[in-house]
């Protein structure tokens, strides 16, 4: 397989997915602003009942992936910036992972309970 | 004979006030500083607490209101709130001027301060609107 250790595009398809990611995430926003705004004062029922609905729990866990990704891409990129040493870089980076997971399986654990 | 820049001592370090107190960064420079320190603090420890709130408010009726009507209540845990909605609403505007520059809208200098100023206060007065709500 030949691969070329230099050469355009390879930070292309990061850089349109933290684009994507961004906006599914701003409609999301507009949405549930929306939504609380105009159900005030808000009781638990009505909360609940919102994160009972399927179109709203997928559109959560969508938001969900979409802040993993677009984080990833983001935090990846001030810790490239700014952490020099190799080992802390490196320690930085699986811990900003990590924690992307567990974003995602504690928000699939809330949503389907 | 050598000239002005050739005198000048380089490399130039640059002390923390130096960088807050005598640089001065140009509005378009704030915005995209504050953007990263408001992306980083929504992914942590933002994103976390976030939640940890919905965790607890939706568990039970209790739970609901001890987020509702105690936690939130905390002045402490409000001026987190308050931090945290100004990140949110800054990285929404600042995020939607890059995507703007991305299609080659307000690139130019004049505009380019324009809307700086725009997300600058943009997010300030959504902050303004939301905390209001939640106090």
């Amino acid at each position: 397989m030949k691969r070329l250790v230099v050469g355009a595009h390879y930070g292309l398809r990061d850089w349109l997915a933290q684009r994507i990611t961004a906006v599914v995430m701003a409609v999301y926003l507009v949405v549930i602003a929306w939504v609380l705004l105009s159900t005030s004062p808000l009781t638990y029922d009505a909360w609940r009942s919102l994160f009972a609905q399927g179109w709203m729990r997928i559109a959560t866990l969508l938001f969900a992936v979409s802040l993993a990704w677009h984080a990833w891409v983001g935090v990846r990129d001030i810790i490239m910036d700014y952490i020099k040493l190799d080992g802390l870089r490196l320690a930085l980076e699986v811990s900003v992972l990590l924690l992307t997971a567990v974003y995602v399986g504690w928000t699939v654990q809330i949503l389907w309970r | 004979m050598p000239s002005a820049a050739a005198k000048k001592l380089r490399p130039k370090f640059l002390s923390l006030p130096a960088i807050l107190f005598q640089i001065r960064l140009p509005l378009p420079g704030w915005v995209s500083i504050l953007h990263r320190l408001s992306g980083a603090l929504l992914f942590f420890p933002f994103a976390a607490w976030l939640l940890y709130l919905l965790d607890a408010s939706l568990a039970s009726e209790q739970g609901f209101s001890r987020i509702k009507d105690h936690y939130l209540q905390l002045p402490v845990v409000k001026a987190a709130a308050l931090l945290f909605i100004w990140s949110l609403c800054h990285h929404f505007c600042a995020g939607i001027r890059y995507l703007l520059i991305d299609v080659h809208v307000g690139v130019d200098l004049p505009a380019a301060r324009y809307t700086s100023v725009a997300v600058i206060a943009g997010g300030l007065l959504l902050t303004a609107f939301f905390g209001a709500r939640l106090w």
